[in-house]
């Protein structure tokens, strides 16, 4: 064999020839790799499930004691609210102790005391009506306390329309809800449940197969072949790029058919978004395991940087103004807390360029820094 | 005049380890490689071998020094070597997900290597590694041996003008081994390749043209092969043992003796190199000196003055009577699944013998052994140990004997002392005789200044000896090693064989597995396994025999395998490559 | 007996020295759960404190100032524009300028001072539907009180009816009352699990695992050695946790140590009988760090850590009747808050003896018969 001259190609047509045997590769891997295919697949499926069919925030059928302790046809009528309200699941009791052992057991959620003096007071003075709830889950108890108002000021509406002067006022309050009419929490979880799948694939998948290579010695024997840096983070990045816009699409399709979250927005400015937030996922999980070259770490401090704070910090479950000031500025270094303004905006509110340009912007801008970092922190060195 | 292809001066490289500690990889290295020339570098694990190849690769720049290969200064451009030069890494650079086929297309890919070139240079290159037919197998199915030629065959996809191999013959069957030199040197010779090499194997290291001897990072010698066993002409020579005494006991007697450099038993005799010269012992025949000579020469030279410690005494010699049968193995099947990983071996061992089991990774070695010790069931067959099958025996009988893992295990990150007080405590040692037996192991073993290091900071030869030590607390009656000097330098594999000699003498049985085929040499009787089948048993000498010698060379235990191995597979031709996976 | 016993400490000495040694176990055993304690606790809320909202005041009368002073006033809200017209209103909701926006229309104090009632709207933003219904609950608190007061000073003829609202346990209704006792059981969980589980792996992948195996250790004895040392460390861990509750975010606890503890050993042998039954399938590190994953992500989703179990569907709420975690959480938050006594406790301690026992019986079947 005589020692041939590689230089006959074009250097652009060597490149591409790289890049896609780099590609082909890493598809078949992926393909044939059982873990790639568990936390490529099956983990995103088990949340998407989790999160549509699992997680809710809404309240029903919350099991309450009323006490009359006095009935009268007045009150009945005040608590009958109760009964016919599809927010509660309501039991008449006729003493307090009986009611308050039935909330250290938890068997009911809530107590609706109707003051003994209720029946006299009906015609003359203020009737005062008893809420009393356990506090342990505060975001529970405050919906409880919600339906309990509404429950009552429908009684006083229907007071009010019979003829009676009853007020709950002078002020009232007629609030309405815009893009979530149907109160869903659903329609808020399932985009946080985007963003945590395009987390899972575009770092922690990424991360780990990148630390393997590096741990199994296979990145070694490439180095020694006119392969460049840039070609093989390229030859992991449009693999599990295209994995994550299949994510997408499942969660997409999930979400519209399976969950019936509307779309508002334009589908191709949620796909772009998309893509800019893969980007930079992708960025991240390159330079954590350019850094650390081992799987075990790899793993531990991509779980640590991108999912949870992509859970807690991103906003989509815990409002981040009510964050203290030093957690909330931290929130401005994370990708996700774009990224879920931008798919809570595009999915509910439709194509609001006030939120949708400057979201965008900081993702590209992240995913333009992020990416040039890669490049600088990978490099076809072994120590 | 051509220029070499490297050209080192003074290169120094240190290490920072996980623990913590450096490493001096390399210390003051100048060597050269000269074109169409096969150089190795030889010398034991952590010389140096592979941190050299992979600066040379520009995988790693150099602290200090200048390295220049095909006469490009590495540090400055290591991109364009790496365009040049075709590489194989020490796992052989495999995708294991990946054909064969596929595995070639990414290298020919990644060098640019397409059209008609490549339709001309596949066909040369199956031909060479014998890969045809396994064009569609999982890089991962296939043999060592396969996987080794597959390596190869992608580092010389671009016809490279410098082959550069780190350890390609590490771990791998002899007749694959022999099947790769034949390749190399081939190409050495016939197209003028250049190849550098790494290898820890002094026999292969006597066919090269040149070749650099590293130990602890620096150069101890550089030249033709001949030069280094130069330095042992006239100091080497035979001897037999008096009749009814073991070689192996004359080989201990010689290590304990300060005028000799180095001993090692050798076809039922003694191989003996001593330092002065010009004496004459009866029974002792001048013999010509091998590059191991050389080699043993120079490492001893660079250690310094230290006898070969190893002698050992055992507190409690075991009961019983010589002849006594300890282990005892019929007709032992081991199936995994459809793969049939031992066939139907059977042996016996008795009290205060050395049996080795012979084989290549994956003969089936390792499964037996595991067998034996109980850690894996048995799917056919019988086996009893100390008269109990281990799987299901109690306490009593596994206190009975010892093991010693390939890896050592051991648990870097507790002490020396730590690790010992915890295997005593395992085996049941409590109190005084608990405290009494780790001083025996401390001392015995020559531990005692290292007692409060971390167990994974501790030179390789150290480890093996605190592994043995934990192994032998509890006083065995057998002792079970497991490929116990994969991986040690020379000095240490004599050191270990000088104190399994003593233990032997002793009473104690021991049990060993092995790839190198020389140390079947200590052994009183061997097994040789090849593909889960025992193809010979008995004595060194009886298998020599079954070696087709060439004239004026005496047979060597790898001369018998190979000619063991190649009969067996004429007969049954089984396919050549086994489904990885039990070794 | 006595030597069985003996081994099993022995065992566990090595582990935890082992464990204990490492400058990096060691960092990543206690920093990273503090860490993420005060993460979680001052991050993970679903109480509100700053809410920005816009008003469009078409009355600008005495009464609608009073209102809003009432809103402002309330350290909840914060005021961040007057608006002119409906325009600007959709802008700001839209661009989540505000999370809500007041519309007072221009009768309103006209309508309060001859009696009748006054309407005002208010449009929040429901992208996040939690927290615009939170929001919208503050508001009408803060609207009740300028109601009594309106009464009282101004008298009302009819009828009104006052809502008195009581909380238990937790009178200001803070997530992080009850979110950080519910850390307790997570994050001791998350740790022990991965730490069980890749104790066993690590063996299996140095080596040494063979080599206890080859020792007098009967397999169920190796298990008990690994398990014990994980309770201990699950144990500190959450004691951490407990202090850091009880030190730094001065959650009054109103239990008895015992029964916690109690409630904490049981969960700890559920948890350490999971991580080593995962420990006996995975064949690498590697994978026994991914079927953890899989299995603790349900768990922590389905765990009533951040949702309710009881706005789950049915189906699902028969689910989390076998995951620990779920008891522990309750356990936990019932012990802090309410002070629970072990006869209470009763529902949630006998599910995870039962899980504890299941899973410790299927690791020990495994260790004793997949050790190939």
């Amino acid at each position: 064999m005589t020692p041939a001259d590689n230089t006959k190609d074009n250097p652009l047509v060597a490149k591409a020839r790289r890049i896609k045997a780099l590609v082909k590769k890493e598809v078949r891997e992926m393909v044939r790799d059982p873990s790639s295919i568990a936390m490529g697949v099956v983990l995103p499926v088990i949340l998407i499930l989790l999160f549509g069919y699992g997680l809710s925030l809404d309240v029903t059928n919350v099991k309450v004691a009323v006490i009359l302790e006095a009935p009268s046809p007045d009150v009945t009528e005040l608590v009958s609210g109760f009964q016919i309200s599809p927010y509660f699941d309501a039991q008449f009791l006729t003493s307090m102790p009986r009611a308050q052992e039935l909330m250290l057991n938890r068997e009911v959620d809530g107590i609706v005391l109707v003051r003994s003096d209720a029946a006299r007071n009906l015609a003359i003075e203020d009737v005062q009506v008893q809420v009393v709830v356990n506090g342990t889950d505060a975001n529970h108890a405050r919906i409880v306390q919600g339906y309990a108002q509404g429950a009552i000021g429908q009684w006083a509406a229907r007071r009010a329309a019979e003829g009676h002067t009853v007020n709950v006022g002078p002020v009232t309050v007629d609030d309405r809800l815009w893009f979530n009419e149907a109160n869903d929490s659903h329609y808020f979880l399932v985009p946080g449940l985007i963003v945590l799948v395009m987390t899972l694939i575009g770092a922690f998948l990424t991360a780990m197969v990148m630390a393997r290579e590096w741990e199994r010695g296979t990145l070694e024997a490439i180095f020694v072949t006119p392969v460049r840096v840039d070609e093989i983070l390229l030859g992991k990045i449009i693999p599990y790029f295209a994995q994550g816009m299949v994510g997408l699409v499942l969660c997409l399709f999930a979400a519209k058919f399976l969950f019936h979250v509307p779309i508002r927005g334009s589908v191709w400015l949620l796909a772009g978004t998309s893509m800019l937030y893969l980007l930079v996922a992708l960025s991240i999980g390159l330079v954590i395991s350019s850094l650390t070259k081992n799987q075990f770490v790899a793993s531990q401090v991509t779980l640590l940087v991108t999912f949870l704070p992509a859970m807690m910090l991103s906003g989509f479950l815990f409002d981040i103004r009510s964050m203290p000031t030093p957690v909330r500025l931290l929130t401005y270094a994370l990708p996700a807390r774009y990224y879920v303004a931008l798919l809570q905006t595009l999915f509910l509110a439709g194509d609001v360029w006030g939120v949708v340009l400057p979201n965008a912007a900081a993702l590209a801008g992240m995913a333009i820094a992020l990416l040039l970092l890669t490049r600088l922190v990978t490099q076809k060195k072994l120590a | 005049m051509s220029t070499p292809v490297l050209v080192g001066r003074d290169i120094h490289k240190t290490f920072r380890r996980g623990t913590g500690e450096t490493v001096q990889a390399l210390d003051g290295v100048s060597i050269q490689a000269d074109r169409g020339t096969l150089t190795a570098l030889v010398g034991p694990d952590g010389a140096g071998k592979t941190t050299l190849i992979r600066l040379a690769c520009g995988l790693m720049t150099a602290d200090k020094g200048e390295l220049k290969v095909l006469d490009i200064e590495v540090a400055a451009d290591p991109q364009q070597i790496q365009s040049r030069v075709g590489y194989m890494p020490q796992r052989f650079g495999l995708y294991e997900d990946l054909t064969v086929q596929e595995n070639l297309n990414l290298y020919a890919d990644l060098h640019g290597v397409a059209g008609e070139e490549r339709e001309k240079r596949y066909p040369q290159l199956m031909e060479m590694t014998a890969l045809g037919p396994f064009k569609d197998w999982l890089a991962g199915r296939l043999s060592g041996g396969m996987q080794q030629k597959l390596g190869l065959a992608c580092a010389l996809v671009l016809a490279p003008e410098l082959l550069v191999l780190d350890e390609p013959t590490v771990g791998v069957d002899p007749l694959s081994r022999r099947e790769l030199w034949e390749i190399i040197l081939k190409l050495v010779n016939q197209q003028s390749l250049s190849v550098l090499l790494s290898t820890s194997y002094m026999d292969e290291a006597e066919r090269c043209g040149h070749v650099v001897v590293l130990y602890n990072g620096k150069v101890l010698a550089q030249g033709r092969p001949e030069e280094v066993s130069k330095l042992a002409v006239g100091r080497t020579f035979l001897a037999d043992p008096p009749a009814g005494q073991k070689a192996r006991g004359l080989q201990a007697r010689f290590l304990d003796d300060p005028n000799v450099t180095d001993a090692v038993p050798e076809g039922g005799q003694v191989r003996l190199v001593r330092k002065d010269a010009a004496v004459t012992v009866a029974g002792m025949v001048p013999t010509q000196a091998r590059f191991e000579d050389g080699f043993m020469v120079l490492l001893r030279q660079a250690v310094g003055e230290r006898a070969v410690s190893g002698s050992m005494k055992v507190d409690h010699p075991p009961a019983g009577h010589d002849g006594e049968v300890v282990v005892e193995v019929r007709d032992l099947v081991r199936m995994f699944g459809k793969f049939t990983a031992v066939d139907h071996v059977s042996f016996d061992v008795r009290r205060g013998e050395i049996f080795g089991l012979l084989g290549p990774n994956g003969a089936g070695k390792t499964t037996t052994f595991r067998m034996l010790c109980g850690l894996l069931t048995v799917t056919g067959g019988t086996l009893k140990v100390a008269g109990a099958d281990l799987r299901r025996a109690g306490a009593s009988a596994r206190r009975r004997i010892g093991y010693v893992a390939q890896k050592f295990s051991l648990y870097g990150q507790l002490s020396v002392a730590e690790n010992l007080g915890f295997f005593a405590s395992a085996y049941g040692l409590r109190g005084g005789r608990k405290r009494q037996r780790i001083e025996w192991a401390l001392q015995q073993f020559e531990l005692k200044s290292l007692a409060r290091l971390p167990s994974g900071q501790l030179p390789g030869g150290f480890k093996q000896r605190l592994a043995m030590a934990t192994a032998l607390l509890h006083e065995p009656e057998t002792l079970f090693l497991d490929e116990p000097t994969s991986g040690a330098d020379p000095l240490a594999r004599r050191e270990f064989w000088r104190r399994i000699t003593a233990l032997a003498e002793q009473g104690v049985t021991v049990i060993i597995t092995t790839h190198f085929m020389e140390e079947a040499e200590y052994c009183d009787r061997v097994a040789i396994m090849d593909a889960g089948r025992i193809l010979a048993q008995g004595t060194p000498a009886e298998i020599r025999q079954r070696a087709k010698s060439e004239p004026g060379r005496h047979a060597t235990m790898e001369d018998a395998f190979i000619a063991i191995v190649e009969e067996s597979r004429r007969r049954e031709p089984a396919d050549k490559a086994r489904a990885g996976g039990a070794a | 007996m006595l030597e069985s016993i003996l081994r099993i400490i022995a065992l566990t000495r090595k582990e935890l020295l082992a464990v204990l040694k490492d400058p990096r176990a060691r960092f990543s055993l206690l920093v990273p759960p503090i860490l993420q304690c005060l993460i979680f606790g001052y991050a993970a809320s679903y109480d509100l404190n700053d809410v920005p909202y816009a008003v469009l005041d078409q009355d600008h009368s005495a009464a609608s100032h009073d209102l809003l002073a009432g809103l402002d006033g309330s350290g909840v809200f914060h005021r961040v524009a007057n608006l002119n017209s409906v325009e600007n209103l959709k802008t700001y909701i839209n661009e989540s300028r505000a999370l809500l926006v007041i519309q007072i229309g221009q009768d309103f104090e006209r309508r309060l001072r001859s009696g009748q009632s006054a309407d005002i709207q208010l449009i929040a933003d429901g992208r996040n539907s939690n927290t615009a219904g939170t929001a919208t609950l503050y508001v009408g608190t803060i609207v009740d009180a300028f109601n009594a007061n309106w009464r009282s000073l101004h008298g009302q003829p009819g009828l009104t009816v006052q809502i008195i609202n009581r909380a238990w346990y937790n009178p200001n209704l803070e997530t992080r009352w009850a979110m950080i006792p519910a850390l307790i059981g997570t994050l001791t969980m998350l740790q022990t699990l991965l730490l069980t589980a890749m104790s066993v792996a690590r063996e299996r992948e140095q080596g040494t695992f063979d080599q206890l195996l080859v020792t007098p250790f009967h397999p169920v004895e190796i298990m008990a050695g690994k398990a014990l040392p994980c309770m201990l460390i699950g144990a500190v861990q959450a004691t951490n946790i407990l202090l850091v509750a009880w030190l730094w975010f001065r959650i009054p606890f109103a239990g008895s140590l015992l029964t916690l503890y109690t409630g904490l050993i049981l969960f700890l042998l559920a948890a350490v009988g999971i991580g080593l039954f995962v420990s006996s399938i995975a064949a690498t590190m590697q994978q026994a760090l991914l079927y953890s994953f899989l299995v603790m992500i349900p768990f922590m989703l389905l765990s009533g850590l951040a949702t309710p179990v009881s706005s789950m569907p049915i189906s699902v709420q028969y689910f989390t009747l076998i995951n620990p975690l779920r008891y522990a959480i309750e356990i936990a938050q019932r012990v802090y808050l309410e002070g629970a006594g072990l006869g209470r406790l009763m529902p949630d301690l006998w599910p995870m003896t039962i899980i504890a026992t299941v899973t410790l019986s299927a690791a020990s079947w495994m260790f004793r018969h997949r050790l190939e």
